[in-house]
């Protein structure tokens, strides 16, 4: 008997319970309910964000494959397609942090191989608390090797990211992973499941009692109680990944199966009931079938356990002989556990009993889409109507101590425990503004940026949204690629407040606004709520990967200045804007100044100059300016060059000079030039109607900020370099 | 020369090191499927970075059983040239055909960076294209890199000259910060005694293409390629 408790424990409300009943037409059985529960949960269902989601644009030209599949699928042209998709495993990472992000890795891995794409390169946007305190620490260190331990072992570059720290995050980390796959277009493979009598097969590792309720647990905000969740999270083994993509890919290219699907969350469930929803069909599974860790288990829990390294395929009876043979070379399990038939349900046996009968469709499609109630977010009080903000003492400390502000801070201690070159084709190694990846045989190379900055969006939610899309295309152009589409990882907290739904509603208009400005298609996604501990939920989070093209990958421009002499020219409009900058938060503890504008056209003109820029060849350095301002563009362009060069900038004066130095106003680019090419350059921004200025030279061995002849800053780039670089390791120096 | 590159179902470099043999060193070069019993009749054999079974036990320590070693280690035993790479020295460590072991690095973390190198013996087959004390540039990337050997075995490979490479500073001087991983030593290559068979945590097969940052890692493989020093 289906109760209020048993429900509950199911995150179902009685209303859907009730819809089931109609959908089902009799009362189901508690492994029934349990697909429900899971299919119809916010990670798999999308059913607070669907709504707003379809604000997005998703076509475009290059399109194959957009939302709904694995991962979405672009045409790059040369015959081959690019596949990604960034996803969120926020929860697991907080509950175990190695594990939880090491599956996290696995989990996106998987959805891009499904398609028949080799991953060749991973990404990870990483938020935790304070790194001063020990948990957050501990949290981030069990993250980092988590991404490390999977990644490395499985044999994909992780080529960059970002990671910024706020107390918001403090119990609640996010932890998400983006990933690149390329693939021949002929080869694309989807979650198909057409041929009545075909067979359905389970490949990979045998299943176990982990991650039951994974995707549920996703669904719901954490509490004390929360630790006791831990069972929930799965355990990953990246070196039977790396077997099973051998194996998958050898299959795929031989042509060997009709649709695959990874078992990811919710497991059997989500692989058997999608791919017959998909192509309408039905499935009959006999679960005895099923290669099990554990004796014992149950039909509940086998068809929801999370257990990794698994997918499903549908093959030909034919076929399935060949396909077994390989699976035994990688010596993997490939078992026939049902068939496809038709009439649209999937029917079930363990022991000899029909323990589900359900109808596909009702629980791949139509879990109710709901509107939940929101309170549109109002914009943080205008500038001038809080506190006014006094200028820093010094500037010349200022900028060091923003330069030790974790966020900013050189991020190697992260890196340096990632395999970033593995595959051999990271041209750019971490650090640069984008990652670059040479494609072998090829003049061309792809870029990908991952950004979203937490505190712009809290500030004014569908600027912020807005922006991570229009930073993320403008990373891309400072390494000189062009943007071709977006994949976006929403952290949000509790959609059942009306703030937070208001808050989501405003960064999705955000994003898909600067999605049309810039052309580019939303292809896939990820949406994760319940960010919450304890009632607080963190500041809204859209993370954007931004994937281009760079069409010589010889003219791709990194952000280290590189010869004495050369000048630095901004391109790009500073405005009279402190709000929402680390500066603000780090150097006077402020977060209420309103958040910088954007204007999408200044943006987009911007960009094309330093496309069009580099194109020509006329640059030699690009670098965006993002936390910090000016003054942290200008000392990463040193860190990044030739060892020890410094610079000296002089400005007009005319706005507050921390907005000119620290401020954080959208739509800029430092770049350096060879003096005979800086007439070119400025021409070239005449002619497109965007602001440029030569504001300095690359010079010396300091870095030099003044305002109308006056030094502002002036620090040894050897001293800067030291807070910079020094930063993070000491942190973790504390108890070593 | 005909080089076969082994495939562990763990490898996750073999298709580089491939790559820069057969693809950027004009080489014909060909996988070697860690379960058969065939070398293909290559002339030298190289063992790739990766994961080889996983490396949940000691990394290398079930790559020893795998039925080609069986060859392997003859083509060694008969002086064909056998180059291990990363996971391929740790392989070579477990299968006794290099002499040491390897422990986590002294940071207890993966460590994936360039490091600089120093030449300490340039006539061996692997390394006779370098100058003694010449400095070279390439990326490591591993867990267990931290070289360990008991006293005795160390001051006999010295005294032999089987110390191909040393982790050094970019001058060529031994420092400590230098030795990333804390081998000992600073041991970050070596050959066996009688010349043929060498290991070397470093990445080579990362370091042929001026575009993705440095090309000293041909002095590596084509020394290998043109076969013994003379």
């Amino acid at each position: 008997m289906i109760d209020d408790r048993i429900l509950k424990d199911h995150n179902l409300t009685r209303d859907e319970y009730k819809l089931i009943l109609k959908l089902v037409g009799r009362e189901p059985n508690l492994t029934e309910l349990g697909i429900f529960s899971v299919m119809w949960s916010e990670h798999c269902g999308y059913k607070s964000s669907r709504v707003h989601l379809k604000k997005l644009p998703t076509k475009g030209p290059a399109v194959i494959q957009g939302p709904g599949e694995n991962a979405g699928v672009l045409d790059i042209g040369d015959g081959l397609a690019v596949v990604f998709k960034i996803e969120s495993h926020n929860h697991p990472s907080f509950i175990e942090p190695y594990q939880g992000a090491a599956t996290g890795v696995g989990g996106i891995l998987r959805d891009i191989f499904t398609m028949g794409a080799r991953p060749v390169a991973v990404m990870d946007s990483l938020r935790f608390g304070p790194p001063d305190q020990p948990l957050n620490r501990a949290i981030m260190e069990g993250v980092v090797s988590g991404i490390a331990g999977y990644g490395n072992s499985f044999g994909v570059p992780t080529v960059g990211g970002e990671a910024s720290f706020d107390a918001g995050y403090a119990q609640n980390p996010l932890v998400n992973v983006f990933c690149l796959g390329l693939v021949r277009k002929d080869k694309i493979f989807y979650a198909k499941s057409e041929g009545v009598g075909n067979a359905v097969l389970y490949v990979g590792a045998k299943t176990g009692r982990d991650g039951i309720h994974g995707a549920t647990m996703a669904s719901a905000e954490f509490g004390k109680e929360t630790e006791h969740k831990r069972p929930n999270v799965q355990v990953g083994d990246p070196f039977k990944e790396k077997l099973l993509l051998e194996a998958c890919l050898e299959v795929m290219d031989r042509d060997l199966i009709i649709g695959i699907q990874d078992m990811g969350a919710a497991g059997l469930t989500c692989s058997t009931s999608e791919m017959a929803a998909k192509s309408g069909m039905g499935m009959d599974v006999d679960l005895d079938l099923v290669p099990q860790r554990e004796a014992g288990m149950t039909p509940y829990e086998i068809m929801l356990s999370e257990s990794q390294e698994r997918m499903l395929m549908v093959a030909r009876p034919e076929t399935v002989a060949e396909v077994q043979a390989i699976f035994a070379k990688w010596d993997l399990d490939a078992v026939v556990i049902g068939k496809v038939v038709d009439g649209g349900r999937l029917k079930v046996r363990f022991h000899g009993e029909e323990v589900i009968d359900l109808p596909v469709d009702a629980i791949v499609n139509l879990c109710p889409a709901l509107r939940r109630p929101l309170v549109k977010p109002k914009p943080a009080k205008a500038a001038g109507k809080g506190a006014p903000v006094p200028l820093p003492e010094s500037f010349g400390k200022a900028f060091l101590k923003l330069l030790a502000s974790p966020t900013i801070a050189d991020k190697e201690w992260i890196f340096r425990q990632y395999d970033h070159m593995v595959q051999t084709n990271t041209a750019f190694l971490p650090g640069a503004d984008a990652a670059v990846l040479r494609l072998k045989g090829s003049r061309r190379a792809l870029a990908a940026s991952l950004d979203g900055n937490s505190l712009h969006a809290r500030l004014d939610p569908r600027t912020g949204g807005a922006a991570a899309v229009a930073e993320a295309c403008r990373n891309l152009a400072c390494v000189g690629a062009r943007p071709i589409g977006v994949t976006n990882c929403l952290n949000f907290g509790n959609p059942e407040k009306p703030e937070v739904m208001g808050q989501f509603e405003a960064v999705v208009e955000g994003m898909a606004e600067a999605c049309k400005a810039f052309a580019i298609p939303v292809t896939g996604g990820n949406v994760s709520f319940y960010n919450d501990t304890e009632g607080a939920s963190i500041n809204p989070t859209p993370v954007l990967g931004v994937v281009g093209v760079i069409d010589d990958v010889d003219k791709a421009v990194r952000p280290g200045f590189n010869a004495a002499g050369d000048v630095i020219v901004l391109l790009g409009e500073t405005k009279d804007e402190v709000g929402g900058s680390e500066y603000l938060k780090v150097i006077h503890g402020r977060e209420d100044v309103p958040a910088p504008r954007l204007d999408l056209n200044a943006e987009k003109k911007v960009q094309a100059l330093c496309l069009d820029a580099i194109g020509l060849g006329l640059l030699q350095s690009a670098h965006d300016l993002s936390e910090g301002g000016l003054a942290v563009a200008l000392a990463e362009s040193c860190f990044h060059g030739l060892k020890g060069l410094g610079c000296v900038v002089d400005l007009e004066a005319g706005l507050r000079p921390d907005a000119m130095i620290f401020g954080e106003s959208h739509s800029r680019i430092v770049v350096s030039v060879r003096p005979a090419d800086l007439d070119r350059l400025l021409d070239l921004a005449r002619e497109r109607k965007a602001p440029a200025a030569a504001i300095g030279k690359v010079y010396g061995e300091s870095i030099v900020v003044g305002l109308a002849g006056r030094k502002l800053v002036d620090v040894p780039v050897r001293e800067a370099f030291k807070a910079w670089k020094n930063a993070v390791p000491d942190l973790f120096k504390i108890h070593a | 020369m005909k080089l076969g590159v082994v495939v562990f179902p763990g490898s996750n470099c073999d298709a580089d090191t491939l790559y820069a043999l057969g693809g950027v060193l004009g080489q014909e070069a060909v996988y070697l499927w860690h379960k058969d019993h065939d070398l293909k009749g290559v002339d030298g054999v190289v063992l790739p970075g990766g994961f080889a079974h996983g490396d949940y036990l000691r990394s290398g320590a079930i790559a020893k059983f795998s039925p080609l070693m069986r060859e392997v280690g003859e083509h060694a035993a008969r002086g064909g040239l056998v180059l291990g790479i990363c996971n391929g020295f740790q392989v070579l460590l477990e299968l006794g055909l290099l002499p040491g072991a390897m422990l986590r690095n002294k940071n207890l973390k993966f460590l994936c960076q360039y490091v600089t190198l120093r030449v300490e013996n340039e006539k061996t087959a692997f390394s006779h294209l370098a100058r003694k004390g010449q400095v070279l540039r390439m990326p490591i990337a591993h867990f267990d890199g931290n070289y360990y050997a008991p006293p005795e075995v160390l001051d006999e490979i010295e005294r032999n000259g089987q110390v191909v490479l040393r982790y050094a500073d970019a001058q060529g001087r031994l420092t400590e910060e230098a030795n990333v991983n804390g081998s000992l030593r600073a041991i970050a290559g070596l050959v066996n005694k009688a010349g043929n068979v060498m290991g070397l945590m470093p990445h080579p097969e990362r370091a042929v293409e001026a575009l993705l940052g440095g090309t000293d890692g041909r002095v590596i493989l084509e020394s290998m390629i043109r076969g013994r020093a003379r």
